[in-house]
């Protein structure tokens, strides 16, 4: 690690600090209601979702629109996970029986995506997004009828485990694993095959096994987002895991860029605080948002950021010496779009 | 036996408006390589501009049935004109979003203009219950049927026979070179949007006489399973998606009747994932292979 890198993770550091503590206080001396409180939450939740469906979607270029399924196979293991900690255990401390049951979602998530992954993944295109479509509806449809997790009427009783901080740093902490993985051998591997799958297989990478990692780590921390969603609604209804729930997620990572991590946050973000603040709109809020996917899709078809990342060290950087330090800060080299 | 039949019968009917429907999903994919999310809205608008023709205007069916196939196809037209034409050189992922973006901006007009509260839609077909040999089929679905079957061997003479149907095929074979043999490339897309949306919009009409309820929402799964079924017989393939129409309408009722109300959607899609698994173009697609 050079001084540069190491400067430039000081940095975002320090930042992710900064914007915590400002969010903390605005919400203590009620410059921010709680209600607030709970957009940044969902905002948080639906970041992670964005950023491991990008794995798929954007490091590994396929097209994944079953992404809800895995979030609702995460939020029920770990429901259920924390349900039984707690009536064993009631005085258990929040924290680690919400990273035990977190955990818990996360891997059966995974192996979910391992199972999922190895036969479609054969598949490519629209072929592999029809079979997600059908591998999310089957999972909903088990859930609405598997009585032991609450059937149709969802799985209620889950401790309300998730609030501000929690969400906060876990999501915090996926955002770095998954930019480590970004740049990691293994990520690499994934992104060569996006570009060139048989040019990749040529260079000695085992690309079945590669693609479907990408899908299980995908899957993975799909598992953990579902987690943190059911511990802050406290109850998980099986409709919301519908067809369209997948696609408004990949509607975020496209809107972002793919393959772009920042983008996929800054497009949660701006995706999930816009139809917050429409609610004044009402009956014009989705109105409104289908016509912005629409004309932003007609104008600037590569999403907000395009393949690029944002830096902060290298917008500082540009600010104070008005030139650039290297080439821009993205995952793929420069290669921007 | 009797419940076979019976079933077989049900099957036909919903099999036919899947048909319908999955039609209009495999030419825009054939001409486009689009999946167009907003098929499913273009239905839900035909089965309301029939309930408008229907029972405020206390038409015959047969003009109801023109009136909403006819505003349909403009719809669909201008859906195209407007969203998908300046996105035609952009990357198809883009394409897909906008597609999703006219979905949801269409259910949400309709949920402005027509309000939340589902309609019920008025007979506009007698109903009539025949017994034959104790299996009962009653006059809508014999209407149903038949419709859809008229349509589907119009649409195949249009495809076959004249010169417009060629150009669609060209197009959707290979549009730089159709463009090189004189085709309007955007005129025979205009036109494959106006028979899909057309069709789509029978089906919708078809689907609300069958179910009775009109809503802004209903497109949605109906679209989701006639896209379906446009995958499963090979999509691009305007016999395929009828075959696949069929069958997903046989599959669905048959595992209602005999394994489970609650999971007939399960197995529906679960069919589809062996069938793509097995033969990924589906069954009547053809196989291209890929190149180095």
């Amino acid at each position: 690690m050079n001084s540069k890198t190491k400067k430039a993770y000081l940095l975002n550091a320090v930042a992710v600090f900064l914007v915590y503590i400002v969010f903390l206080t605005l919400i203590r001396f009620k410059v921010l209601s709680n209600y607030f409180g709970g957009v940044i939450i969902l905002t948080c939740i639906m970041m992670i979702m964005a950023l491991s469906l990008n794995i798929v979607a954007g490091f590994l270029g396929e097209m994944a629109l079953g992404h809800a399924a895995f979030m609702a196979i995460g939020a029920y293991l770990s429901g259920f996970t924390s349900i039984a900690i707690m009536n064993a255990f009631p005085t258990a401390p929040a924290l680690l029986v919400l990273i035990f049951s977190s955990l818990v979602g996360g891997v059966a998530a995974g192996i979910a995506g391992i199972a999922i992954g190895t036969p479609s993944l054969r598949l490519r295109g629209d072929y592999l997004g029809i079979v997600t479509i059908g591998f999310g509806e089957i999972v909903r449809i088990f859930f609405i009828n598997f009585d032991p997790l609450g059937g149709a009427q969802g799985l209620k009783g889950i401790p309300r485990l998730t609030n501000l901080s929690y969400a906060y740093w876990i999501t915090v902490l996926v955002v770095f694993l998954i930019f480590t993985l970004g740049v990691s051998k293994y990520g690499r591997a994934i992104m060569s095959i996006r570009e060139d799958e048989i040019a990749s297989e040529a260079s000695g990478i085992p690309t079945t096994r590669v693609k479907v990692m990408a899908f299980t780590i995908s899957s993975f921390f799909a598992g953990i987002g579902g987690s943190l969603y059911a511990h802050y609604q406290g109850y998980i209804d099986p409709d919301k895991f519908q067809f369209m729930f997948s696609i408004e997620m990949f509607v975020i990572v496209v809107l972002g860029g793919l393959g772009s991590l920042t983008g996929s946050i800054l497009s949660a973000i701006v995706l999930t605080v816009l139809p917050e603040l429409l609610r004044g709109f009402a009956q014009y809020r989705l109105l409104i948002y289908s016509l912005a996917l629409v004309i932003m899709m007609i104008f600037r078809p590569q999403g907000m950021l395009g393949r690029t990342e944002f830096s902060l060290y290298h917008l500082i950087y540009v600010l104070t010496n008005k030139r650039e330090p290297y080439k821009k800060g993205s995952i793929d080299g420069g290669k921007s779009s | 036996m009797k419940l076979f039949f019976q079933q077989v019968i049900n099957g036909l009917n919903s099999g036919s408006i899947y048909a319908l429907i999955a039609i209009g999903y495999t030419l825009v994919y054939g001409i486009l390589k689009l999946i167009n999310f907003a098929h499913g809205e273009i239905m839900m608008f035909g089965a309301y501009f029939s309930f408008i023709a229907a029972a405020t205007m206390d038409m015959p069916f047969w003009f109801v049935i023109i009136f909403s196939m006819g505003l349909s196809a403009i719809l669909g037209m201008l859906v195209e004109f407007v969203a998908y034409r300046p996105l035609r050189q952009a990357p198809r992922l883009s394409a897909l979003i906008t597609a999703i973006g006219v979905s949801m901006f269409l259910q949400n007009v309709s949920l402005m203009v027509f309000g939340a509260d589902p309609k019920v839609m008025p007979r506009i077909f007698p109903n009539v219950v025949f017994n034959i040999f104790g299996i009962e089929i009653s006059s809508i679905t014999l209407i149903t049927i038949g419709l859809s079957v008229f349509f589907m061997i119009l649409l195949e003479l249009f495809i076959s026979h004249t010169k417009q149907g060629r150009a669609m095929r060209a197009v959707s074979e290979n549009q730089d070179a159709a463009i090189l043999m004189g085709i309007n490339v955007n005129r025979t897309v205009s036109i494959t949007f106006l028979i899909g949306s057309a069709l789509g919009a029978l089906g919708g009409i078809l689907y609300s006489t069958a179910y009775t309820n009109i809503a802004p929402t209903m497109g949605t799964m109906p679209g989701l399973k006639a896209f379906v079924a446009a995958v499963l017989g090979g999509i691009g393939s305007v016999p395929g998606a009828m075959l696949g129409g069929f069958l997903i309408g046989m599959i669905e009722n048959m595992s209602k009747a005999y394994i489970s109300t609650t999971w007939a959607d399960a197995i529906v899609f679960l069919i589809l994932i062996i069938v793509l698994l097995f033969k990924p173009t589906g069954i009547l697609g053809k196989d291209i292979k890929e190149k180095v």
